[in-house]
């Protein structure tokens, strides 16, 4: 538990994202509204929680900020104005630039995939999951 | 009615359908779209990080390369991009300066930046639109399938209400066909995860695609590529009615009784754009 302590990745994270995660009042809109929670490990409203308790390490941890897919519902729903998806990209950033790298890419890809897949696919997956 | 046109990379490859169904499209109802003679591709995803500047050049050289002009897209994830770059240009003058000096352009912000359906919808007018129609759909049942990045988020895109949008309906409309309007049409279809955690996208795509099916569309209608991909690939093994994908383009072809030949344009002109 890193709770209390000042996190240098949130304090990164709202410099760069713009967003307050303490202006959050955890109505939880944001998982309501968000397509894809039932793959999450965390809802969504709850990684705004853990920044604001500054739980970096179990945010670095976390499958969600992986299958956020940036569809910005949650923005769109959210009555304080917030934006998640740049704050859910601040933790995957976190986590490419820091610690493990790329996430994804062309060698894990089939040759099916390959052939298949759209242009606009392999080029948004790639500059989702690597650095 | 003249454009400057941004293909992408995608319609110059699996899409390349949306793109020649618009372009034989676009001819018959005098709107002239002239392809920027020097691009590359939009970098696919809008940098969500105030320091991602790299990402930011090649939709700004873009911008810049219009000069001004309106410049058109058809793929959802290009316009996307491209729009928020603008919306980035214009509000910050941090980013602005340092995106601009390096790639060496004048860019303020300035120029349209539309999808091809806004072009429909604000300056030829379904009204016209419907009038120069020369096969109805007629009783075709469609539905209109709008994903995320044309329509999110709002302030910036401004394409149209991004929880009720009529935009695609009304195109339908225009086309003499019954439109069908389904619970999930602005809900994600998973985008790239289907690459990555493909049950994720099964999952969303299976909502979509079922809860069409069950209002009864016997069609989708998209401008994004990845949905396309998606919405044909992704869905789970259902029994019951197919429910066919097209590009919004595809249909518009068809209404206005044009033949269009995958590969045709290639044939056309013999050429391979520069990437």
């Amino acid at each position: 538990m890193t709770s209390g302590t000042k996190s240098r990745m949130i304090e990164e994270m709202k410099l760069q994202s713009g967003q307050d995660p303490s202006c959050c009042y955890q109505c939880a809109k944001c998982s309501a509204a968000c397509p894809v929670t039932a793959a999450m490990d965390l809802l969504p409203h709850q990684v705004i929680r853990y920044l604001q308790l500054g739980l970096e390490e179990e945010l670095l941890e976390s499958r969600t900020p992986w299958i956020c897919a940036s569809c910005f519902t949650c923005a769109a729903r959210c009555p304080r104005d917030l934006d998640l998806a740049r704050m859910m990209e601040g933790v995957r950033l976190a986590i490419l630039r820091r610690r493990e790298g790329n996430k994804f890419g062309p060698a894990d890809l089939t040759p099916e995939q390959l052939a298949k897949l759209p242009q606009q696919a392999l080029v948004s997956g790639f500059r989702k999951y690597n650095k | 009615m003249r454009y400057r046109y941004f293909p992408g990379c995608t319609l110059k490859g699996q899409a390349k359908i949306m793109e020649e169904t618009t372009m034989a499209a676009a001819e018959a109802l005098g709107i002239e779209l002239q392809e920027l003679s020097d691009w590359q591709c939009c970098g696919a995803v809008f940098p969500l990080y105030e320091d991602e500047l790299i990402t930011l050049l090649s939709p700004v050289r873009t911008l810049a390369a219009a000069e001004g002009e309106p410049l058109v897209s058809l793929c959802a994830a290009c316009h996307h991009v491209l729009k928020r770059a603008q919306e980035l240009m214009q509000r910050s003058e941090d980013a602005r300066s340092k995106v601009t000096d390096f790639l060496e352009v004048e860019y303020s912000g300035e120029g349209r930046v539309l999808h091809f359906l806004e072009v429909l919808r604000d300056d030829l007018g379904f009204k016209k639109l419907a009038e120069m129609v020369k096969k109805p759909l007629a009783g075709r049942k469609m539905a209109a399938y709008y994903g995320c990045l044309l329509l999110r988020p709002a302030k910036v895109m401004q394409f149209d209400d991004p929880e009720n949008p009529t935009i695609m309906e009304d195109f339908l409309k225009a086309l003499g066909a019954e439109v069908v309007k389904t619970p999930y049409r602005t809900e994600c279809c998973g985008a790239y995860l289907s690459v990555t955690e493909e049950k994720v996208a099964r999952d969303t795509v299976s909502k979509i695609i079922d809860s069409a099916r069950s209002a009864g569309a016997e069609g989708l209608i998209t401008a994004c590529p990845l949905c396309h991909y998606n919405l044909e690939n992704c869905a789970a093994d259902n029994a019951g009615k197919p429910v066919e994908i097209l590009y919004f383009s595809e249909l518009l072809a068809e209404a206005l009784g044009l033949t269009v030949r995958a590969g045709s344009a290639e044939e056309k002109t013999g050429e391979v754009p520069s990437q």
